[in-house]
């Protein structure tokens, strides 16, 4: 037997263990699903809305009704997967730290950002990702055409991407609750952060939104985080010139970097815990 | 009333008013101990009430004072999303107007049912009365000489009151920013209308909220039933958008709901939207629904509390 942790294997426990828990309180499960997919229906509702009185979300930028619905799919899918796997372990971090409770996972063998990050996964959020698969399929029914199987697999690898940033983000928010105690703020910061992300990023233009675009795309990287996979999706906005391949290169790096930022957070704030207990 | 609260209420008779009538502090029977001392001793304890309160919500104002500057990022967002819609409209249908409304209209809009929301959103009210009622605390209100709902009531005004204190700062350097989006100050009926409009929205807002709480004196977990209000609250009070952007039937109908009152209501009287007799007329049937409301919360909770049965200590 190896030193190293069956990190995979540990996975597949949380996975499993998460998904008895929800199994246990079915009702709650389904109730839960349904009321992230009502609220995704109330969004989309709004979109369609406005796509009665406008032809397109920006004069020119080439985001019709059908091309931002593929947009919106994107989010889901990207907001669904974070839900679903990080949210109810950040919320659960602030309250280790709090509580003291941070204790017992410092003590367990295997990587700890691993273990606070992973050990519960919450399955009724994925219900989003299957409404986003479904609107993917509606939208592309109504355009007429269908993504190549490379368009395919950069759309998955930069979801993959986009993940990768959000995810980072909200490490960074929860481990902060070391140094600042209650943050219940920060969390709201943090879906006020990425209502950045959840437009395209050509409607931020003019004498302020040049600025405010440059700070979400390069400085806190959230409007690359649908931006760049959406694009793939998008047959006329595919990426052509070189320049418009800068962008997901920048993505690329963006998700390398923020990873690597978001570890060293974390293991600073380890650093300055001081448990709770007398 | 239920067997229990009967006997606790018993137990607690050396209060100084007692039985029934102790439950009288808002709302009911003043006819009875009518005189200027206990009105002076009755506004004591509203004045206590509230005092507590604000010191209460005090404790936390730094975490609160920046969650009020969060709360305008959204509106940034808004105000990048309907300029680009704008733009696609002009450049193809060359008018300049969705529903009524000009680019600068929407973002005023915005804005100001920030504003009406900051009156009528009531945070934790329903959930909160439907807690009490499913773990048993209700019982307080049950036993002590306090009425339920005018403690409440204090309590939000209270709350209210420090937001108020704490937001006006945020919400005068946004709408300062913001200034060149609105057509000015508007005359001073429309303003009084705009006053009493938010005035009512709040109380609107307690007392909906507060009859909502009060299923849980009939169903135990009501929280996916306050999600699916909060949802429609959300989309049909005008928060997400101009009502009137709603078409055919589906607008008629929207516009016939109490729930236009809490957001769009106020927001279309101060852009000048709804004048002259159906101001009038919006402003009664406002007054109306505040009306239905106080009458609905406190039948439900006197039907409720007939049903409720109180166990333990």
């Amino acid at each position: 037997m190896s030193d190293h942790p069956a990190y995979f294997r540990v996975l597949l426990l949380f996975a499993r263990n998460s998904l008895v828990r929800d199994m246990t309180f079915r009702a709650n499960f389904i109730i839960d699903t349904i009321s992230s997919l009502a609220w995704m229906g109330i969004n989309l509702a709004f979109y369609v809305l406005i796509f009665q009185y406008t032809p397109m979300l920006g004069a020119g930028t080439g985001w019709g009704k059908y091309e931002f619905f593929l947009f919106l799919s994107t989010t889901l899918l990207i907001n669904s997967l974070v839900q679903t796997l990080f949210m109810a372990n950040a919320d659960e971090f602030s309250e280790l730290i709090r509580t003291g409770a941070l204790d017992f996972a410092l003590l367990k063998p295997i990587d700890t950002q691993f273990l606070v990050s992973l050990q519960r996964i919450d399955w009724s959020s994925l219900g989003n990702l299957g409404f986003g698969l479904v609107l993917i399929v509606y939208a592309y029914s109504q355009l007429g055409y269908a993504p190549s199987p490379v368009a395919i697999s950069l759309y998955l690898g930069y979801v993959l991407c986009g993940v990768a940033i959000l995810y980072s983000l909200m490490i960074t928010l929860a481990a902060s609750s070391v140094w600042l105690g209650r943050n219940q703020t920060l969390y709201d910061f943090w879906f006020y952060i990425t209502n950045f992300s959840r437009y395209p990023r050509e409607i931020y233009r003019g004498k302020y939104g040049d600025p405010l675009r440059w700070f979400f795309t390069f400085l806190v990287p959230v409007l690359v985080v649908v931006n760049v996979p959406a694009r793939f999706l998008v047959r006329s906005l595919r990426p052509q010139t070189l320049e418009d391949w800068f962008l997901p290169a920048f993505t690329l790096f963006a998700a390398v970097a923020s990873l690597a930022v978001s570890r060293w957070i974390f293991n600073r704030a380890l650093a300055s815990y001081r448990s709770a207990s007398s | 009333m239920s067997r229990a609260s009967r006997k606790l209420s018993a137990e607690v008779a050396d209060s100084p008013e007692s039985g029934e009538s102790s439950k009288s502090l808002w709302g009911g029977h003043l006819e009875g101990g009518w005189s200027w001392q206990a009105f002076r001793s009755r506004a004591a304890i509203w004045w206590t009430i509230l005092r507590i309160s604000i010191e209460e919500r005090l404790v936390y104002r730094g975490d609160f004072a920046l969650g009020t500057l969060m709360r305008f990022l959204p509106i940034v967002t808004q105000i990048f999303l309907w300029g680009a819609v704008f733009s696609a409209i002009e450049a193809t249908a060359g008018s300049s107007q969705v529903a009524g409304y000009s680019y600068r209209d929407f973002i005023a809009y915005y804005l100001l049912t920030m504003l009406s929301r900051a009156f009528s959103s009531m945070p934790g009210l329903a959930s909160g009365i439907a807690r009490s009622i499913r773990d048993g605390t209700v019982k307080k209100y049950l036993i002590q000489p306090v009425d339920m709902l005018g403690f409440l009531l204090l309590y939000r005004v209270a709350h209210k009151l420090v937001y108020y204190l704490v937001a006006a700062g945020p919400f005068a350097l946004v709408f300062y920013l913001c200034r060149g989006f609105f057509p000015g100050w508007p005359d001073p009926l429309t303003l009084a209308a705009f006053v009493a409009s938010l005035g009512m929205a709040f109380l609107l807002g307690f007392f909906l909220e507060a009859t909502l709480g009060m299923i849980g004196f009939w169903f135990l977990e009501v929280s996916s039933l306050l999600f699916v209000y909060m949802l429609f609250s959300y989309f049909f009070s005008g928060h997400m958008f101009p009502i009137d952007m709603l078409p055919g039937i589906l607008g008629t109908i929207v516009h016939a709901l109490p729930l236009q009152y809490l957001a769009y209501f106020p927001s279309a009287v101060f852009l000048g939207k709804v004048t002259g007799p159906a101001l009038a007329w919006g402003l009664a049937t406002q007054l109306g629904w505040v009306v239905f409301f106080i009458v609905a919360s406190r039948r439900t909770f006197h039907l409720g509390v007939r049903r409720y049965s109180g166990f333990g200590g």
